[in-house]
């Protein structure tokens, strides 16, 4: 039977419709269908499952995974385990939010319309920008668009990018501009941070964007002082991607003038899974509204002066534009953003604020903690948020393998990112984590090898 | 009935909390200490400040401010939007998928690893491709997968020279942006009156410059592409590849695959085939097939297996790198699994069957009434054009709102481009005959009711929680976010 259910149409229904239709037989409605393409066979499926068998068949998968739940995690590089209110997922499962569409028509969208609308406004709070979109697909996507509309604001080709950006997100971004033929040109490093100087060698007038991430990859708070005036000396755009748990306390990305601000989302009450769905945040200032990627939501009034919320701005998008628009992107993370809008309404500033100071707090205690012991090493000195680096005693695989032992979810390998870094890694702490989880893995760190 | 719904903002009281933290356990140092006093934020952090129920009642009321598919019909053209199985929800959150970081040692991803792989076994069967990656998190994401992937292929063979990409005029939207984003020029071919692909059209325009055709089968207009062969073979003979939009793959599982079609690239939407939620706009999930030759140029990591062990797969020669910061919307991918296990080869026939009867038995019902522009066999959906309404006085938008006072999603409207006054109609598989007839019966009578009275449905609509917004107010003077002084 398997999932014949989700199928309302009886055999009666089916012999009274190709009747109404004036066809003989189903075979009818598929013989514009050519022989020669024709499957002449049944696909081959495993079986169907009934439901139960379904639940007991993921579940059995499930099982054979670790996760936040049975292990203590010490991982990060853009994914977090935050602690998640149970108010979201009771939010994002209500059916009337999950199961709808893009709100193509307003007037019986006012929920999805009107929670995007605050989740852009919280954003803006968050980032001390002025606009921001409904959302990306993570933080990757959302640093190579991001990217692509300071081409199009300036209409140069070339963009800067600092090698202590996520080498993840530098991945995209290599993919994306290679693909349209614009260039990426990588900023050296210097101790962990942007190296300064060679920023400002390479900086000249073709120079449409400069992408620096804060924190950093490596956890380090980039010193942003100067930047902006130096970027916008030469009409660039200064990009930053963000994480947005350290924004109430790290300087808004306003404060320094940066001018399109990016960020991975996950942190704000969305689960890792796996690695997917992600958020990509995306504001700006005003100015850059027209070059911005995908759906923003905006205010207006009905026939009667009644305020509500429709998708706006389209002509800069797909579906108007056609092969003039900035981004080909329709479908986002909708329902990841309204999740993490409900997180931003729970916690309120008081709450993140408080995630924040933790993270800062138990990062720097585990920080101390780890390079106190023999044969550990801060890779790179200076403040850090909520991750660092560490140099370890031997292959960072082995030493995860032993933690797992532990059910700790140790650190990220730095090699396979940063060759020049053997035996490095980073290890991040959220407020999730307990002093004893913390001493616990100190202890394993410090028995090892 | 009608009314506004305050903003979270207007109901903030300082001091109101909606959450429960730990205190925080480590000797704690000051802020000076740990970070430097010109990286520290100045401006107080402006959110709002709720308490817990009073952010669960603000979400409430917005969900009954909202029409899903679990509302109600939701025609809505070349979207797709069928039943969202609920068993498809329960497990994609099991903490032993949604609580999983992306860079866990291999041997505790096992699971999640042998999941995206026999998805995969499972895509490639459905659509006769030899390879998918799961990372692209939505359709248009996976065409630009796609169109990177041919342009890599291209490319290796020294072939520097194709820069057109060959879109039909009926084509999605995405199609073309899709082409821009990649770096390629857009080449419309137009329909012929039969409303499907004009193959001497197409054969003139292709040449050694053509990098790929990409077309949706069956069409935006709901029509099978019969002349698939000679195109693909027009498109092949010059070097071309032949990319496949699975927009509407729904109608065709089990009866056709795009791989036996001469297509050389897939990508699916799984949000629409394959069952799971669109979330109010994500997340989608837009996995890409291709066949033996282009595997070497698909991104990085792909899932493979070893004897026993699954692992991620990075030895991909000529990669285009990556798509996303990690493995997709693996998420998404859990669900689509689920369906697909339960429905197994025959389920998803008979899902296509049904799709296409329904789109059917409701174009025959609607003709009655309506003028169909394409008035011939349909596969999983159809066009209505409101060319004559409009004539008197309310068009495809304002039939749009009429439905909208009698609790029916509406279909899309004014697309495809090439119909005046379309109304895009896809009733999908998982909707019963007497929904169907409910519909028809209102498309009646609202037809009727254009007849008497055309001004009065041109203002609909009447009764949802807000009347018709103004979009170009909206455009004119935009307001983006919320702002205090501005209230």
């Amino acid at each position: 039977m398997g999932g014949k259910h989700y199928l309302p149409l009886t055999d009666e229904d089916r012999r009274e419709m190709l009747a109404e239709i004036g066809v003989s037989s189903v075979e009818d409605l598929f013989s514009d269908i050519p022989r020669e393409v024709r499957l002449q066979r049944e696909l081959e499926l495993p079986s169907p499952l009934s439901e139960y068998e379904a639940f007991k068949h993921l579940n059995e998968l499930a099982s054979k995974n670790k996760h936040f739940n049975n292990c203590v995690s010490f991982m990060g590089a853009g994914v977090y385990d935050h602690f998640i209110p149970a108010v979201i997922k009771h939010i994002t499962g209500r059916s009337e939010f999950y199961t709808s569409y893009t709100p193509y028509q307003p007037e019986i969208s006012q929920g999805v319309l009107q929670a995007i609308f605050e989740y852009q406004t919280m954003i803006c709070q968050l980032t001390g920008m002025e606009v921001a979109n409904a959302s990306m697909y993570d933080g990757g996507t959302a640093v190579a668009e991001g990217a692509v509309m300071g081409c199009g604001a300036t209409r140069r080709s070339k963009v800067l990018v600092s090698r202590s950006v996520s080498p993840l997100y530098r991945a995209v971004l290599d993919n994306y501009f290679n693909s349209r033929g614009l260039e990426v040109e990588e900023i050296p490093i210097k101790d962990g941070y942007t190296d300064r100087s060679e920023l400002e060698n390479k900086m000249g007038d073709d120079i449409a964007t400069v992408i620096l991430q804060q924190p950093n990859f490596f956890g380090l708070v980039e010193d942003m002082e100067g930047i902006a005036d130096m970027v916008h000396g030469h009409k660039a755009v200064l990009l930053v991607s963000a994480d947005p748990l350290s924004l109430p306390l790290l300087q808004a990305p306003s404060e320094y003038g940066a001018d399109i601000v990016v960020g991975e989302g996950q942190g704000l009450g969305v689960p890792a899974s796996f690695g997917g769905p992600l958020l990509g945040i995306m504001a700006a200032k005003s100015k850059f509204v027209r070059q911005m990627p995908g759906r923003i939501a905006g205010e207006t009034v009905d026939s009667e002066g009644n305020r509500g919320y429709v998708l706006t701005l389209q002509t800069r998008e797909q579906h108007i534009r056609r092969e003039k628009a900035p981004s080909n992107i329709c479908s986002n993370e909708a329902l990841v953003a309204l999740g993490a809008a409900v997180y931003m309404a729970a916690m309120g500033p008081q709450g993140m604020r408080e995630v924040a100071e933790q993270c800062l707090q138990k990062a720097a205690y585990a920080r101390e903690s780890i390079t106190a012991l023999k044969g550990y090493d801060d890779v790179y000195a200076g403040s850090t948020f909520k991750e660092f680096t560490v140099t370890v005693p031997g292959d960072p695989a082995e030493l995860n393998k032993k933690l797992l032992e532990k059910n700790i979810l140790g650190g990220v390998d730095l090699a396979p990112f940063y060759p020049e870094l053997k035996n490095a890694m980073l290890f991040a702490v959220t407020e999730k984590r307990t002093k004893e989880e913390i001493d616990t893995l100190v202890r394993e760190l410090e028995g090892w090898k | 009935m009608r009314k506004s719904k305050a903003l979270l903002f207007e109901m903030s009281r300082p001091g109101r909390r909606g959450y429960s933290l730990p205190s925080n356990d480590v000797p704690e140092k000051s802020l000076d200490e740990l970070l430097p006093r010109k990286a520290q934020r100045s401006e107080p952090l402006e959110l709002p400040e709720l308490s817990e129920v009073g952010v669960v009642r603000h979400y409430t009321e917005l969900s009954t401010r909202n029409f899903g598919v679990d509302t109600g019909f939701y025609p809505l053209g070349s979207c797709t939007m069928k039943y969202n199985p609920k068993i498809n929800e329960e497990v994609a959150v099991l903490p032993g998928f949604a609580f999983m970081h992306p860079c866990q040692p291999e041997e505790t991803t096992q699971g999640a690893l042998e999941l995206l792989y026999n998805f995969e076994q499972g895509l490639k069967e459905l659509t006769a491709m030899d390879r998918f990656t799961m990372q692209p998190a939505a359709g248009a994401h996976g065409e630009l997968t796609g169109l990177m992937v041919i342009q890599a292929y291209h490319r290796s063979r020294g072939d520097h020279n194709r820069n057109k990409v060959l879109i039909p005029l009926s084509a999605h939207g995405t199609n073309p942006a899709t082409v821009s984003m990649a770096g390629y020029e857009v080449v419309q071919i137009p329909c012929d009156d039969r409303g499907l692909v004009d193959l001497d059209a197409l054969k003139e325009a292709v040449d050694e410059t053509t990098a790929a055709l990409m077309l949706t089968n069956p069409s935006t207009l709901g029509l099978f592409e019969e002349e698939i062969i000679p195109m693909a073979k027009a498109v092949h003979e010059v070097g071309g590849l032949l990319y496949y939009d699975g927009a509407n793959l729904n109608a065709i599982m089990g009866y056709t695959r795009p791989g036996d079609m001469g297509f050389d690239v897939v990508h699916l939407n799984i949000h629409k085939t394959l069952s799971t939620p669109h979330g109010g706009g994500g997340p989608g999930s837009g996995p890409v097939g291709v066949k033996e030759r282009l595997i070497p140029f698909l991104p990085v990591p792909l899932v493979s297996k070893e004897e026993d062990r699954f692992y991620l797969d990075y030895d991909v020669p000529e990669t285009i790198g990556k798509m996303h910061s990690f493995y997709g919307n693996f998420g998404v991918a859990i669900k689509a699994y689920t369906y697909m296990r339960m429905m197994g080869a025959e389920g998803l026939k008979e899902a296509s069957t049904d799709a296409v009867i329904n789109a059917n038995y409701l174009m025959s019902l609607l003709k009655k009434t309506y003028y169909v522009p394409y008035d011939r066999i349909c596969k999983h959906e159809f066009i209505v054009s409101a060319k004559p309404e409009k004539k008197k006085g309310a068009g495809a938008g304002d039939i749009a709102k009429a439905l909208l006072d009698r609790n029916f999603h509406p279909p899309t409207v004014y697309f495809p481009l090439i119909v005046d006054e379309a109304l895009m109609i896809e009733p999908n598989d998982t909707e019963a005959k007497e929904t169907l007839d409910a519909f028809a019966a209102t498309m009646e009578q609202i037809a009727k009711d254009i007849d008497e009275d055309a001004e009065k449905v041109a203002h609909g609509p009447y009764n949802t929680v807000v009347g018709r917004l103004d979009e170009v107010r909206a455009v004119r003077n935009p307001v983006l976010i919320w702002q205090k002084d501005k209230e």
